[in-house]
C-alpha cells in the first residue's frame, strides 16, 4: 500500500467525524484522481507520480500531506502563494515541539480541505471558533504546505532546542551578493511555512491559522503573497511568463524526473546530517523588478537582456521554446546564457517562484517583481555559486534588485498520522 | 430630607427617592408592613430580618453613626439592586425595591466607602434566577469592588487637570494628563458597556461621527500638544470630562457584570493594545501610548486573576500559558519605563518600528490565550 491511499484512507475516515469544508463531490474527484494515479504505477514513495494527472487541478483536489518528502517542492506548482517566515518567541522546547505538532495536525486537515480543531462555528457561544472560517465551502485546491529551519533556529536556539550541533553544514548564511539591498523586515526568519494553493484564500487562510495557533511561540517576522507562477514543474504545461512578460526556466526539473530529483533537490543518505535525508534546502529571494524602466527599453535590448525572443520564448536563433539553446549566440551577459547549467558546470535548481505586485511605492512605482523560490540539494552547489555569477554578470541586473532573502532546511515529510514536522530533528530518539 | 438630584442614570434610585416622600409622611405604616429596619452605625449595619418573600421590599433606614452613609441592595455578583447614597448622620431613609427570589445583601457604607458592612438577604418564593457557581459571584463582586476604587481613584486625577487647565498651565495639564486616564483605561469595557460615556470622555479625533462635538481627554490633548493653547472652550471640555467621569463613577455599581464579560473584557483590553496603543493612535499629540497600555494589562490582569481559581480547574494549561505570557509581557513593557516622565514611560514617538513589533508580538502572544478564557470560565 502506497502512502497516498494511506492518506485517502485516513482522510475518508477522519470526514465521518469532522465538519468538511470540501464539496462531496470534490472529494470525490480527488479521491479517483489520486487512486488513478496510485493505480497507474507512479513512484508513490516519493509521491512524485501522484499529481501529475492534469485533472487533480481541476477538481480542486487534495494533494496529500504524508510522504518521504514534504510536499509543495516536485508537486505541480499552483497558481497562488503565501509564504511566511516566522521568529521563535519561546526558549522552551516542549513548547515549540507542542506547537510543531499543533502546526502539523492542522496542516494535515487544512491540505485535506477541512477546518483547524473543531471547526468554525458550533462550538461554545463564549469561546473563537478555532477555525477562522473563510475556507469553508471552497476545494482543498491543491494546497500544499511546506515548513523550512533557518540557519537562525540553530544559531539562537541551539542550546535551548538541544540542536546545537545539528545545523547542517549546507545550511550556510547567504553571502552579500553583488547589488543585494536588503530590506531586514523581509530578510531571513528563524522556520518559514510555504502555502501554495490554486485558491488564494486557501492559501492565506493557512498561513493566518497557522501563525495564530503559534502565536506567542513563533510570530510572523515577514510574509509575501505571490499571484502568478513562474515556473512550472510539469513539463508538457507552457512555462509561465514572469512580470517582465519573458518565459524564464524553461528547463525546469519536473515532478516527474525521479533521478533529476534525486541528483539535484533531494537530500541523500550520506549528505548528512541524518534528519535531514529525504528533504531539501529552499533559498528564497524577493526580487524586486524595475517595472517602469523595463517597459521602456526596446523590444531588441528586452530579447538581448533575456537571451530569448519575446513571443515564442524560443532561444537565440532557435525556433520553440524548449529548443535546446545555442549559448554562444547568446550575448555574453544574456540572462539564459549565465542561468543556463552548461555554463555552470551542471548546477541545476528547482525553481518555484511567484510574481509578486504589492500595490505601489511612495514614488508611484509598481512594487511588482519576482518572489524567487528555489529548492536544491545544497545551496553551496546550487544557488550560491549560480547567484554570484549572475550578481556580477547578468544584464538584467540593471532592472531587478534584490532585496529580500532567507535560507531554509527542509526536512523530510510527514511519514503518516502519528509523525509530525520536524520529527527527525526535534523527537527524543533523534 | 436633602433633595434627590435626578438624574437618568440613577432612575432606579430616583424611584427610590419619591418613594421615600411618601416614606418619609408615612413612616408608621411603612415600618408595620413588614419594612426591613436597617440600622447603620459607624461600624455596624443591623438588619431587622434576614429573609422575606419576594416582591416589593422596603428599607427603613435609620443611619445613626457620625457620617453619611449609603445603604444598598445587592445582588450576588455585587450589582446594586436598589441604593440610597448620602443618608446624613442621624436622619432616616426609606427605600424600597422589587426583588426576586435568591441570595441578596444588604451593605451599608459609612463614610459612602469602601466594601462597607454586609448582612445577608434571602428571598423566598418561586421565580428565583439560575444560581451560579458562588466562586464566580464572588470574582464579578471583587472586580466590580477593583472598578470602584479605580474610578474613586481617578476622579482626584482627573481634578487635578482640569485644574491645571484651567488656571491656563500648560505644563501642569501635560503633566497630568497621562495619570488621569490610567483608573478609566484600566477598567475601560465597564465604561464602554454604559455606551454613552466613552463617546463624550475617549473619542479620538477620526471616532467622530458627523455633527458629533468633540469632547473629553482627546480633544484636550491636542489642544495642549499641538495646538499649545488653553483658551475657554478647553476650559469648558475640563470642567465636562470632570462631570461625564462622575457620572462614570457613580455608575459602576449597576453595571451588568458577569464571568464571561469579565473574560471577554480582559481581552477586549488586549484588543484595545493591539489596535490602538501599539499603533500609537491613541495619544497620537501626547505618545504617552504606553501609560494607557500599561493600564490596559494592568486592568486584564487584575479580572483574570480573578477569574483564574475557577478557570485553573478547567484548563491548567491554559492558566499556565496566560501567567507565562502576562509575566512576559510586563517584562518587555519594563524596558520602557522613565525615570523622567510624568507618567513613568518613555514618549511612544521614540519607539522604534523594530520595538513597536516586539510589544505587538508580546500584545498577540497574550492575547491569543486570552480569547480562550472565556470558555475556561464557563466550562
Amino acid at each position: 500500500m502506497t502512502d497516498t491511499q494511506e492518506a485517502t484512507a485516513a482522510d475518508a475516515d477522519d470526514r465521518k467525524a469532522a465538519p468538511s469544508r470540501r464539496s462531496l463531490i470534490g472529494w470525490g474527484g480527488a479521491g479517483l484522481a489520486l487512486g488513478a494515479a496510485a493505480a497507474g504505477g507512479a513512484v508513490a514513495m516519493t509521491r512524485v507520480g501522484n499529481d501529475v494527472d492534469p485533472a487533480a487541478a481541476e477538481t480542486g483536489a487534495a494533494v496529500a500531506f504524508h510522504g518521504a518528502n514534504q510536499a509543495g517542492i516536485a508537486t505541480p506548482v499552483q497558481d497562488r502563494l503565501h509564504f511566511a517566515a516566522f521568529d521563535v518567541q519561546t526558549d522552551d522546547r516542549a513548547e515549540f515541539v507542542r506547537m510543531l505538532k499543533d502546526w502539523t495536525e492542522a496542516a494535515r486537515r487544512m491540505t485535506a480541505g477541512k477546518a483547524v480543531g473543531e471547526g468554525a462555528y458550533g462550538g461554545l457561544a463564549e469561546a473563537p471558533p478555532d477555525d477562522t472560517g473563510e475556507a469553508l465551502g471552497l476545494k482543498p485546491s491543491r494546497l500544499t504546505l511546506t515548513i523550512g529551519f533557518g540557519p537562525s533556529l540553530f544559531e539562537k536556539f541551539g542550546d535551548a532546542f538541544g540542536i546545537k550541533d545539528k545545523r547542517p553544514e549546507a545550511l550556510v548564511d547567504l553571502p552579500q551578493f553583488a547589488g543585494d539591498n536588503l530590506d531586514k523586515t523581509r530578510t531571513g526568519g528563524d522556520l518559514c511555512i510555504q502555502a501554495c494553493a490554486d485558491d488564494p484564500q486557501v492559501a492565506v487562510h493557512a498561513i493566518r491559522n497557522l501563525a495564530r495557533i503559534g502565536m506567542g511561540t513563533v510570530n510572523i517576522r515577514w510574509s509575501q503573497l505571490g499571484f502568478g507562477k513562474t515556473s512550472s514543474t510539469t513539463p508538457d504545461a507552457q512555462t509561465p511568463r514572469n512580470l517582465m512578460g519573458f518565459k524564464d526556466g524553461t528547463r525546469n526539473i519536473a515532478g516527474t524526473e525521479t533521478d533529476r530529483l534525486k541528483k539535484f533537490v533531494w537530500v541523500g543518505e550520506k549528505d548528512g546530517p541524518d534528519w535531514m535525508t529525504g528533504g531539501s534546502y529552499l533559498v528564497a529571494r524577493r526580487i524586486r523588478m524595475h517595472i517602469e524602466t523595463w517597459d521602456r527599453t526596446s523590444l531588441q535590448e528586452q530579447e538581448d537582456v533575456f537571451g530569448r525572443d519575446k513571443g515564442e520564448g524560443a532561444p537565440v536563433g532557435k525556433a520553440k521554446e524548449h529548443d535546446e539553446p545555442f549559448l554562444k549566440a547568446m550575448k555574453p551577459t544574456a540572462h539564459v546564457r549565465l542561468a543556463h547549467p552548461d555554463s555552470n558546470g551542471g548546477i541545476t535548481i528547482l525553481r518555484r517562484g511567484y510574481s509578486f505586485t504589492d500595490g505601489t511605492d511612495g514614488l508611484g512605482r509598481l512594487d511588482a517583481g519576482l518572489f524567487f523560490l528555489a529548492y536544491q540539494r545544497d545551496v553551496r552547489k546550487g544557488f550560491i555559486p549560480l547567484q554570484r555569477r549572475l550578481s556580477a554578470q547578468d544584464a538584467l541586473n540593471e532592472y531587478i534588485q534584490h532585496v529580500g532573502s532567507a535560507v531554509f532546511a527542509v526536512p523530510p515529510g510527514v511519514r503518516g498520522k502519528d509523525d509530525w514536522w520536524g520529527s527527525t530533528l526535534f523527537s527524543k530518539e533523534a | 430630607m436633602r433633595a434627590a438630584r435626578l438624574s437618568v442614570v440613577t432612575a432606579v434610585a430616583t424611584v427610590a427617592a419619591l418613594t421615600a416622600v411618601t416614606g418619609c409622611t408615612q413612616k408608621s405604616k411603612a415600618e408595620g408592613d413588614g419594612a426591613i429596619k436597617v440600622t447603620a452605625a459607624d461600624s455596624t449595619c443591623d438588619t431587622s430580618a434576614k429573609s422575606i418573600p419576594a416582591g416589593q421590599v422596603t428599607l427603613s433606614i435609620h443611619n445613626t453613626g457620625s457620617q453619611a452613609t449609603e445603604v444598598e441592595i445587592l445582588f450576588p455578583d455585587d450589582r446594586i439592586v436598589s441604593e440610597k447614597e448620602n443618608i446624613g448622620p442621624g436622619t432616616k431613609y426609606t427605600l424600597t425595591a422589587e426583588v426576586k427570589a435568591g441570595d441578596y445583601e444588604i451593605a451599608c457604607r459609612p463614610g459612602m466607602k469602601g466594601h462597607g458592612v454586609r448582612q445577608k438577604l434571602t428571598v423566598t418564593g418561586s421565580g428565583a434566577a439560575a444560581q451560579r457557581d458562588p466562586r464566580l459571584d464572588k470574582a464579578v463582586a471583587s472586580y466590580r469592588e477593583y472598578a470602584q476604587e479605580q474610578a474613586d481613584a481617578t476622579i482626584p486625577k482627573v481634578e487635578v487637570f482640569a485644574k491645571a487647565i484651567k488656571a491656563g498651565d500648560l505644563k501642569a495639564a501635560q503633566n497630568a494628563y497621562a495619570p488621569s486616564r490610567v483608573g478609566w483605561e484600566r477598567t475601560e469595557p465597564i465604561a464602554e458597556s454604559f455606551g454613552d460615556i466613552d463617546p463624550k470622555t475617549d473619542t479620538r479625533a477620526d471616532g467622530l461621527e458627523k455633527g458629533q462635538k468633540w469632547t473629553g481627554w482627546h480633544a484636550l490633548e491636542k489642544a495642549l500638544w499641538q495646538d499649545k493653547k488653553i483658551g475657554a472652550d478647553q476650559k469648558a471640555l475640563a470642567d465636562q470630562l470632570v462631570t461625564d467621569l462622575k457620572d462614570w463613577q457613580e455608575r459602576i455599581g449597576k453595571a451588568e457584570i458577569t464571568p464571561t464579560s469579565m473574560a471577554n473584557g480582559a481581552k477586549e483590553l488586549l484588543d484595545e493594545v493591539a489596535t490602538g496603543k501599539v499603533t500609537g493612535e491613541e495619544d497620537r499629540y501626547s505618545h504617552t501610548d504606553l501609560s494607557d497600555f500599561k493600564a490596559n494589562v494592568e486592568g486584564a490582569q487584575q479580572a483574570y486573576e480573578l477569574l483564574k481559581p475557577v478557570a485553573q480547574k478547567n484548563d491548567k494549561a491554559l492558566t499556565a500559558e496566560l501567567d507565562k505570557r502576562f509575566a512576559a509581557l510586563d517584562t518587555t513593557l519594563d524596558k520602557y519605563r522613565s525615570t523622567k516622565t510624568s507618567d513613568g514611560f518613555v514618549s511612544y514617538d521614540t519607539v522604534t518600528e523594530a520595538q513597536r513589533k516586539e510589544l505587538s508580538d508580546a500584545v498577540n502572544a497574550l492575547a491569543e490565550p486570552l480569547s480562550k478564557l472565556a470558555a475556561a470560565v464557563v466550562k
